[in-house]
């Protein structure tokens, strides 16, 4: 009877001492000391090694952000380059911690294949590149096409959405790999190339021979918010992960930038960031991170801004336009929450 | 004792313990119930876990609505079929890439193993080359030279014009067809009476050869009236043959039949790949086969390409056919390098319906299953011709 009795209070206390909150990711991961993060195989921009194996790009920036909101160094990641179709299997399985991978939000992944998307970090759309030569100016001149597309995303469903919206035919020629699609692109296989236009613009200034030789077309015909994913079920990590990203959506709002941040931290009388550099303390605690959690993100990776620039923006080959992707009071989609 | 004679012993514990029959089959049953605990531990714990991250499992997915297109199929498919239908659509192009290039790559090998043993040394110097720089390649790199000779043919609008409404370009052949009407069903009939007319001939024949001594050209009889009875047939439906021509409007070929350059680069490299293989194995056949019997037949008054048809080979299928068999089950099994170079297969297809509904677990089974179906079959069909041609003894 003692017996039960201690055995039943234990059990009483085990359950009673979990935190509501309490998720097994943030300890094991803190427990390895890195994180693992799913990224693409090689997409310029977004996430693709250099030829000294460090990568870069704005999913990797993604990824940074959590190591260093965790550690306080934007170094202890460890990608792991994902296809279209391992992604969803690799978060599942738990092989990954976090998924930068250009991953459409939507309602079956959000809800059937067990994932949660914190916030949306590119927002983009379905678009179209054509040779130059072929002459055509809109979308809805493709009738007959032969088009050429990845296997296993929303671009293969979207594509042939929009073809039967607008009752067209035309062929797909299904290739897994970007370069080999590419190359059959070039070759001449296929007169369409269709992707998201953030993709289409990194595959033309990266594998085209002579990117002015392509045109992609004005029309987008999907909404594809790319964001980062986590697994079900581990609601402090989703915390983690969703408000390191939106860290740096705010600074880039607040002016707080990768050269400045030290210096408003220390002088900046806004009480907004005051919060959101720790200099008032209390959001870091509620993460159960340190309080200079979002201090080092900026610091080390920088504001959202910033971050867009040097990899998709102005500062690099691609030189994409903010539009969608500026923030709210710019016209476009970037919105952060309050940090308090 | 030492005669090894059993001596009868009481059916006590211990001489149940150590009695080898027992204990073979108290072994067999301990390995039978492992396997099948650490199945079950495999499958329960899979479940568990999916169900603890909130996946949806089962096969419902099935029976909704595909939404994507796939490049070429033998059946009529759309975006609007469901993921049953493009499956089948997926294992039906497997299939065809799979018999097309086992008729091709055994024809192929056969030919090449017999170069190889010709006594003219520039034809023999030339199979060996083939052979040992084709298969001590990766397959794969092979079909990406395929794919980049065909995709490296001109754009449609500037399509190799090869006469009678025949295309080449990086679209793939185009060939001009007869279009179907519905009154060609006779011609359809006549066409199928052809076919068994020449194996009755075949057997006739035959019979003849052994009764009389007397031989008969059922080959070219045969061959002869494929070719005239579905026209006669033509002519008294008095239809007239309207024809499918390939005509380039807007982006590509309209009309006509076509090969995708997709698949004639996945049959051609899984042919050449496959072949060479065959090859070696036609060959070590042959070498099996006594030379006396070549020289008895010789004798006999027989040329040499009757000996090799009659006497040779058929003695040689007996070793040919059982690694014959494993090349078929490689090249079927090969084909699945398809999903590298765009030729939508069972693969294919099935990376598309896992990532859009997200059951990988029951896609790659479902997967697995149709590939270990036909395999099972093919090698049941190989077994079969192999017990034919396996030699009787009287």
């Amino acid at each position: 009877m003692k017996a039960f009795k201690a055995c039943a209070i234990a059990a009483a206390l085990a359950v009673t001492s979990m935190p509501a909150w309490a998720g097994p990711t943030v300890d094991a991961v803190k427990a390895k000391g890195f994180v693992q993060c799913g990224v693409n195989l090689g997409l310029y921009g977004f996430s693709a090694p250099d030829d000294k194996g460090n990568w870069s790009g704005l999913d990797v920036d993604a990824c940074r952000a959590v190591a260093a909101a965790l550690f306080g160094d934007a170094s202890k990641v460890k990608y792991t380059p994902l296809s279209a179709q391992q992604r969803l299997p690799a978060l599942q399985s738990g092989e990954i911690d976090l998924l930068a991978r250009n991953t459409t939000w939507t309602l079956s992944r959000d809800t059937a294949n067990g994932l949660n998307f914190t916030v949306t970090n590119y927002y983009d759309g379905q678009g179209f590149m054509v040779p130059t030569k072929l002459g055509v100016k809109a979308a809805k001149d493709l009738n007959g096409a032969t088009v050429c597309v990845l296997p296993g995303t929303t671009t293969e469903q979207n594509l042939a959405d929009w073809f039967r919206a607008n009752k067209m035919t035309y062929k797909p020629v299904v290739i897994e790999k970007n370069e080999e699609l590419a190359s059959a692109f070039i070759a001449g296989r296929c007169d369409v190339y269709t992707s998201d236009a953030s993709q289409l613009a990194a595959i033309r200034a990266n594998e085209m021979p002579n990117p002015a030789d392509y045109v992609i077309l004005p029309e987008l015909i999907s909404k594809e918010p790319l964001a980062v994913a986590v697994r079900h079920g581990d609601d402090q990590w989703l915390d983690v992960v969703r408000w390191s990203l939106y860290a740096m959506i705010a600074a880039e709002e607040k002016g707080v930038t990768m050269a400045n941040v030290d210096q408003m931290a220390a002088s900046s009388p806004d009480p907004e960031i005051k919060r959101l550099l720790g200099v008032t303390a209390g959001n870091g605690k509620a993460l159960g991170l340190d309080e200079a959690w979002a201090k080092t993100i900026i610091k080390q990776v920088g504001n959202y801004g910033e971050s867009f620039d040097r990899n998709v923006g102005q500062g690099s080959k691609l030189k994409i336009a903010r539009g969608q992707n500026a923030l709210y009071t710019q016209g476009g989609l970037m919105y952060a929450p309050p940090f308090k | 004792m030492l005669s090894g004679r059993q001596v009868k012993q009481p059916a006590t514990l211990r001489a149940l313990v150590y009695s080898a029959r027992f204990r073979g089959i108290v072994y067999q049953v301990a390995v039978v119930v492992g396997v099948l605990a650490l199945g079950w531990y495999l499958v329960h714990n899979t479940l568990a876990n999916l169900a603890a991250r909130g996946i949806a499992t089962g096969f419902g997915f099935m029976g909704q609505e595909a939404g994507f297109d796939i490049g070429e199929g033998l059946i009529a498919y759309s975006a609007a079929d469901t993921y049953l239908r493009a499956l089948v659509v997926g294992v039906l192009n497997t299939l065809k890439v799979a018999v097309l290039g086992i008729a091709l790559a055994s024809l192929l090998g056969l030919v090449v193993g017999i170069a190889r043993l010709s006594r003219n040394w520039l034809v023999a110097r030339l199979a060996t080359f083939y052979v040992e720089t084709v298969r001590n390649v990766p397959l794969l790199l092979q079909l990406f030279v395929w794919y980049g000779i065909v995709t490296a043919l001109p754009g449609p609008r500037q399509a190799l014009d090869l006469g009678l409404g025949v295309f080449i370009s990086n679209r793939g052949l185009k060939v001009p067809v007869p279009e179907w009407h519905d009154s060609y069903w006779p011609v359809l009939v006549l066409l199928a009476a052809a076919f068994i007319g020449l194996f009755v001939l075949r057997r006739w024949a035959i019979n003849r050869l052994y009764r009389t001594g007397r031989p008969f050209p059922w080959l070219s009889v045969g061959l002869a009236g494929l070719v005239v009875l579905p026209w006669l047939g033509l002519v008294l439906v008095g239809a007239p043959l309207v024809w499918s021509i390939p005509e380039l409007k807007g982006f590509n070929f309209q009309g006509g039949a076509d090969l995708s350059p997709e698949f004639a680069a996945l049959l051609a490299g899984l042919t050449v790949y496959t072949a060479s293989f065959i090859a070696e194995i036609v060959r070590s056949g042959i070498l099996a086969v006594p030379h006396g019997q070549t020289e008895a037949a010789l004798s006999l008054g027989l040329s040499r390409a009757k000996t090799l048809r009659l006497v040779v080979l058929p003695q040689a299928l007996r070793v040919i056919v059982p690694p014959l068999t494993s090349q078929y089950l490689n090249l079927l099994k090969n084909s699945s390098l398809a999903v590298a170079i765009g030729y939508p297969d069972l693969v294919s297809v099935a990376n598309t319906a896992i990532n859009q509904t997200g059951q990988a677990v029951e896609g790659v089974a479902l997967t697995m299953a149709v590939f270990l179906v036909i395999s099972l079959a093919l090698s049941l069909l190989m077994n079969w011709y192999n017990a034919k041609v396996a030699l009787v003894s009287r």
